[in-house]
């Protein structure tokens, strides 16, 4: 389908990039992407797809807003708190571009879901604040050979990287299991700058559009790191991990399963 | 001895002995019982932090979880 005027309007300063063009910013109005967790870095990452003419986005996240989150959940608003996150984060998608479909989904992830929510989309972005998602998805995703940005925050800190299954670092081939339960603090429980999810999160939805388009070098095999306190941005490579337990020559795990012992405080509301 | 630690270079007392494990005490490393460390681009297993050397002109990094999001 042709790009109509409003669209050539709304959309003109992508379509004059040589790297989006009228067929690219096409591809991105045909595209879907899966954003898991309509918080902190959710909120960026949602609203710049959103933006951006992304055909489809979908969005999953069981909580409601509250009056904590607004100091960085800048797709919350005041009058929103007590609604739950996905009607509030549809509502601003919509009013920013109408051209997006949106599809919310009022639940965790789990390991009885996420294969089938994730086989409706062509990226899936992680922005959850709880390492039993963050394995799972990852987990999912290499299972399912679906590509997805990583991204995580801590107090001042963040890092991201994006996994092609089977073709690069997988979260797994960095951190083999997670955590023991309580080991590492939770932006509750240690507090996080309010803009730093807007950095992490904003680098995860500009990796989603690469991706999409086919355009530029993936944050694939490497890591970036940002410190907001030293302002400053680093880029480890790390190479697959042969004994990653998912994606490495012996992997032991062939199924996606829930990290039960991990649930933090975050997850007690979980209905 | 100097090797370089997070990609910057660090000056450190002469010492044969270190290893992967010496290090991470020596430097108070946060989350030292489950950061992940890799020497000279290659990450290294947890069961061999004692026995792994780390020798001059290596480059170390620490890469530390972070779960937040919310
Ligand atoms: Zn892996």
């Amino acid at each position: 389908m042709a790009l109509t005027d409003s669209q050539i309007e709304r959309y003109s300063r992508h379509i004059i990039l040589k790297e989006v063009g009228g067929k690219g910013q096409q591809k991105l109005l045909n595209s879907k992407v899966l954003i898991i967790g309509a918080g902190g870095l959710g909120a960026p990452i949602a609203l710049y797809l959103a933006a951006a003419g992304i055909g489809t986005i979908g969005i999953a996240d069981a909580d409601s807003v509250d009056l904590s989150n607004l100091q960085r959940q800048v797709i919350h608003f005041t009058p929103d708190i007590g609604k739950p996150k996905v009607i509030s984060a549809k509502e601003k998608i919509q009013a920013i571009n109408p051209d997006v479909q949106v599809r919310t989904y009022q639940q965790w992830v789990s390991a009885a879901n996420i294969m089938e929510l994730i086989s409706q989309y062509d990226f899936v972005v992680d922005g959850t604040d709880n390492f039993a998602a963050k394995f799972l998805i990852n987990d999912a995703c290499v299972l399912a050979g679906k590509p997805y940005s990583h991204g995580g925050i801590l107090q001042f800190v963040g890092q991201t990287i994006t996994v092609l299954p089977g073709e690069s670092t997988c979260y797994r081939c960095i951190f083999p299991t997670p955590p023991p339960k309580d080991a590492i603090p939770t932006c509750s429980q240690a507090g996080v700058i309010g803009v730093l999810p807007g950095v992490i999160g904003s680098i995860q939805a500009t990796e989603a559009i690469k991706f999409l388009l086919g355009k530029g070098k993936l944050l694939a095999g490497r890591m970036l790191t940002y410190d907001a306190l030293e302002m400053k941005f680093r880029d480890v490579t790390i190479n697959r991990n042969p004994n990653c337990p998912i994606c490495g020559e012996n992997p032991t795990i062939t199924q996606v399963r829930d990290e039960l012992e991990l649930l933090t405080v975050c997850d007690l509301e979980k209905p | 001895m100097t090797i370089t630690i997070n990609g910057k270079k660090t000056v450190l007392p002469e010492n044969e002995g270190r290893t992967i494990h010496s290090l991470l005490e020596e430097l108070d490393v946060s989350q030292r019982l489950y950061v992940t460390v890799e020497l000279n681009g290659e990450i290294q297993e947890r069961d061999a932090f004692e026995t792994t050397p780390v020798a001059p002109g290596d480059a170390v990094e620490f890469l530390h979880f972070m779960g937040g999001g919310c």
